[in-house]
């Protein structure tokens, strides 16, 4: 078994473990700390060796015809999202309350795992079937964490919402993946491994037209996965109703599986179908940038507008994406995993929020700074790598992106107005964090409450996250040179 | 040994089952179906070791024909038995409330007896080469059926569909022998070889012989339950006992299929019938999906619900017949293969479905969504069972559901590019959307449905043979779902 193998294997057994009758809280602290050092050993790894090829590979077949093989290997983009992974899990579960209950509480945690070991499995798949199989067992862990853990009046429907429109999304995109599969394969045989399919090899080597019609359902599906306006619908109150590890891990993990298989599906195998649906994408990313943007200052409680501004938050990707060149796809990819820290570590904080407080109403909190410095400052810390300033990943990942898109450009494209348009966006972040900030740990507190600050156990996996976001915004390098030549591929 | 001994060990072992039942004292039944259990489980044992090899195949009198694809159907016909058995050993509490006096059992001893007759007649019919012999087994399968469906003679709802199952199955039945008689009409034998010959030459007639097949199409649409012939299916499920709905909406439809694919090629195979049929086809197979997949939605009462998700499911297989006799090659499965593997997932995620909601049953009153509401918490392994085995049926991939869906799909879009048929295509990309949606009602009343808490409810009594049975099956749906290499080479 190779290290990643471990990596996907450890979750789905200690899952199962929980499930025979074993404690769940331990054993998920167990499992996400043993994936925690194997998740960065791995990511040392393949930064010593060069990201550009595949690490660690393995591969089983399980049938002939069509070519299926549970195969898994890392280059250096699925590393980063791998240590993202882990990182993102270790938190979850650390926040993670210990459930009151006989019994019910393992089904939270078999949950949690079963969201990680799906994450991971997704990213580090190296056959098409397994590459959405393994993004499917981290998604129905999800519906069902919010409609029985979730939270407020309305996370039934949520819940139900969120399924039918993901599950939608999913069955959209697998209508993509067999399009894809059956054209792209090579002749004589039909096969799901993503490095046989080729737009070259099939029986006729695939058309710009079929092409096109091919991009779209991948589009439109991968497009509900990432909240792409104007399928952003089911976030913010999807969001607002999970609980806070299932948050942090929806919002910080696994909607990167879209911006993932965008970059390592339906660019390098569709070029020619990106560039018709070009425009398009353009306008979609900036309805996520501005009137998403909109949306979110005008939020009244805490969990919907950090809700909102993950949605915002994934028009930059996928600015980043419509590039189309390297330094646009590394900046997107440092994005993926900047955002991904940043969103969970608000999620988290919301979360200890949310627990000391009866609301999260904008105009009924103030004064929280005084009784709790310590969620404050790292509240602080957050909404200011969220926003972008230099120093977090976030910025440099923005920065990078901004650039991409100007970069070679002799004139003033589409690509260049839009990019200039969404340089607003940073502003519109700024506004909301800002009040935010201000309007809940400054000012006047009112109402006598004893509030305790952020207990010890949940104090650690705060500040890794921010310390992560420091490193990687002061050293963008360790994960862009990870990030591999895609485009050399096309 | 020779092959045909097997349904011979069966009919054996019903027999034996009626004498043990004669001889065993009027409080408990369980022992017949503890017999049963482990003489199916006996005969599954040997039919492995005599199963041939991947082409060879043995042939008696021209009517019985034993190969791997013969035998693949016999493993089905026995396995879904005795799983039926099992969980009519779970459901025996209800059953006696509704068919005997007091605290007696007197009343069950033949219904532990009955599916084993007809799993002989499953068994025969997946040998048969021949149209006589064909509607002979399916006519021993019909008549188990009939009975058991209205077994629970004091409960008004079984009796119904007793009388609405026997009526319309006596009805599909004349027209199952009109068309094998206009069948002979045509070609002057019964022997499906020589059909598939005389179909083929130059000298039939033509309308005759789409007549003939038009005819037969309405016997066994109705038995697989396709649309416009599926009027009967809620109403039967919904009042048949839980262990006989499972066993006919498994048992049935695999009993159709059988007959289907080997009546449908030789009229495929022959040039100047192909067009016309496929058109009648194409139709049946749009509408069962359509109307199976839309009117689940509404459902309350899970029997309906899965009723019409069984309509659903012959649509889906059904779509995989018009690449039969094409001569296009579909790159992957073929279409008879496929059916295969999907009929045995079908028969391992219904069944599950079906042990899970017996047990239900038994400690509650009602078969509606309601009753399942609370199930999470109620008893979690359950419900994680049910979970998998409507996952599975929605086609969620690591389940043995997934592919299933996915070869037919592959067939169809194949066969859609080189003919022209991406109606059907269309029709059942939609039909596995709203299958989501309907599928996920359970789960969502399973999990998020507010149902009275734990301390609350009686606790679900389950018993041990039940226990490790979900629990093969549970397996069974996971490794198909990685592994489908391994069903799929024993079907080809």
């Amino acid at each position: 078994m190779t290290i990643i193998e471990f990596i996907i294997a450890i979750p789905l057994v200690i899952a199962l473990a929980i499930g025979c009758g074993g404690s769940g809280r331990g054993l998920a602290l167990f499992a996400s700390w043993a994936n925690l050092l194997l998740g960065s050993i791995v990511f040392c790894i393949v930064l010593v060796r060069g990201g550009g090829d595949m690490h660690f590979q393995s591969a089983h077949r399980l049938l002939n015809s069509p070519e299926l093989t549970l195969g898994f290997a890392v280059d250096g983009m699925s590393a980063i999202l791998v240590l993202l992974t882990v990182i993102v899990t270790f938190c979850a579960v650390r926040i993670s309350p210990v459930i009151p209950g006989k019994g019910s509480g393992r089904l939270y945690y078999i949950s949690l795992m079963l969201i990680a070991a799906g994450a991971l499995g997704a990213f580090c798949a190296t056959d098409l079937f397994f590459l959405y199989a393994f993004h499917e067992l981290a998604l129905i862990p999800t519906f069902l964490m919010i409609g029985i853990y979730g939270q407020g009046r309305e996370k039934v429907a949520t819940a139900w919402k969120i399924t039918i429109y993901l599950g939608v999304g999913s069955l959209i995109l697998l209508g993509g993946f067999i399009a894809l599969y059956v054209q792209l394969s090579p002749v004589g045989g039909l096969t799901f491994d993503l490095a046989k399919l080729d737009p070259g090899a099939g029986e006729h080597p695939l058309s710009a037209e079929m092409q096109k019609w091919i991009f779209l359902p991948l589009l439109v599906g991968f497009g509900i996965l990432v909240s792409l306006f104007p399928f952003h619908s089911w976030a913010a109150p999807a969001y607002a109703c999970a609980p806070p590890p299932v948050a942090m891990l929806h919002a910080g993990v696994l909607k990167k599986f879209g911006l993932y298989g965008m970059l390592r599906v339906a660019m390098p195998l569709l070029p020619e179908g990106f560039e018709a649906w070009k425009e398009l994408l353009l306008i979609l990313l900036l309805g996520n940038i501005i009137y998403v943007g909109f949306v979110t200052i005008s939020q009244r409680y805490l969990d919907r507008m950090l809700a909102h501004s993950s949605v915002m938050h994934m028009g930059y990707i996928f600015l980043g994406i419509a590039c189309c060149n390297s330094i646009g796809w590394g900046g997107a990819v440092l994005m993926m995993f900047a955002h991904g820290i940043s969103i969970a570590l608000l999620f988290a904080l919301c979360g200890a929020l949310r627990e000391r407080l009866d609301t999260l109403e904008f105009t009924r909190l103030g004064g929280m700074g005084g009784s709790m410095p310590f969620i404050a400052v790292t509240f602080g810390f957050a909404a200011f790598a969220s926003i972008g300033l230099p120093g977090f990943a976030n910025f440099a990942s923005e920065i990078t992106i901004f650039f991409a898109a100007f970069s070679g450009a002799g004139e003033l494209g589409s690509l260049q107005v839009v990019t200039i348009l969404a340089l607003w966006g940073v502003v519109i972040s700024a506004v909301y964090m800002l009040r935010a900030f201000r309007r809940i740990f400054q000012g006047e507190c009112n109402g006598n409450l004893v509030l305790t600050d952020l207990e010890r156990e949940a104090r650690m996996p705060v500040i890794l996250m921010i310390v992560i976001l420091l490193i990687t915004g002061l050293f963008p390098n360790l994960i862009l040179k990870l990030v591999p030549d895609l485009l050399g591929t096309l | 040994m020779l092959p045909y001994y097997l349904e011979i060990y069966v009919v054996i072992l019903g027999v034996l089952m009626l004498c043990l039942e004669l001889f065993s004292g009027s409080r408990s039944r369980s022992k017949i179906a503890l017999l049963g259990v482990f003489g199916l489980c006996l005969i599954l044992g040997v039919m492995i070791f005599a199963v041939p090899a991947p082409g060879e195949g043995v042939q008696y009198w021209g009517i019985y024909h034993y190969d791997q694809w013969a035998a693949f159907y016999k493993g089905l016909a026995l396995l879904a038995t005795l799983l039926v058995l099992v969980m009519a050993r779970e459901f025996a509490p209800v059953f006696k409330k509704y068919t005997s006096r007091d605290e007696e059992a007197s009343g069950l001893g033949e219904f532990y007896c009955l599916p084993v007759f007809v799993c002989a007649g499953l068994m025969w019919m997946s040998s048969s080469k021949d149209l006589v012999t064909i509607f002979v087994s399916l006519e021993l399968v019909t008549m188990g059926f009939y009975v058991l469906v209205a077994f629970m003679r004091r409960n008004v709802g079984s009796l119904e569909a007793g009388v609405k199952y026997l009526i319309l199955g006596a009805l599909s039945t004349g027209f199952l022998v009109y068309g094998i008689a206009w069948t002979y009409g045509v070609s002057g034998t019964f022997s499906l070889e020589q059909l598939a010959v005389i179909l083929s030459g130059d000298d039939i007639a033509d309308r005759a012989a789409i007549f003939a097949f038009a005819l037969l199409m309405v016997g066994i649409g109705f038995k697989i339950a396709v649309v416009p012939f599926q009027i009967w299916v809620p109403d039967v499920y919904q009042g048949a006992a839980m262990p006989v709905t499972a066993f006919l909406s498994v048992a049935s439809k695999a009993a159709g299929f059988i007959v289907l694919l080997r009546v449908v090629e030789p009229f495929l195979s022959a040039p100047s019938l192909r067009e016309p049929i496929l058109h009648l086809i194409v139709f049946v197979v749009c509408a069962t999906l359509i109307y199976g997949n839309l009117a689940a939605i509404s459902q309350k009462n899970i029997k309906r619900l899965l009723a019409y998700s069984s309509i659903a499911h012959a649509g889906f297989l059904l779509m995989a017949i018009p690449a039969i006799g094409s001569v296009v090659t579909v790159r992957g499965p073929d279409p008879h293969s496929s059916i295969a593997f999907y009929l045995a997932g079908y028969l391992i995620m219904t069944l599950l479905c079906f042990l899970v909601l017996t047990i239900v049953r038994v400690g509650t009153e009602g078969e509606d969504l309601v009753a399942l509401e609370g199930l999470g918490k109620r008893s979690p392994f359950l419900a994680f069972a049910m979970l998998v085995a409507v996952a599975s049926l929605a086609g969620i991939p690591l389940t043995v559901g997934f592919f299933g869906k996915f070869f037919l799909f592959n067939i169809a879009i194949q066969n859609a590019m080189q003919s022209g048929l991406w109606i059907v295509v269309c029709v059942a990309v939609l039909g596995a959307t709203t299958g989501f949606y309907y599928y996920f009602k359970i789960i969502k009343a399973m999990y998020w449905g507010g149902g009275a808490s734990a301390e609350e409810c009686a606790e679900l009594k389950v018993g041990r043979l039940a226990i490790v049975s979900i629990l093969v099956l549970l397996i069974a749906v996971f490794f198909l779902g990685i592994f489908p290499g391994a069903l799929l080479d024993l079907s080809q």
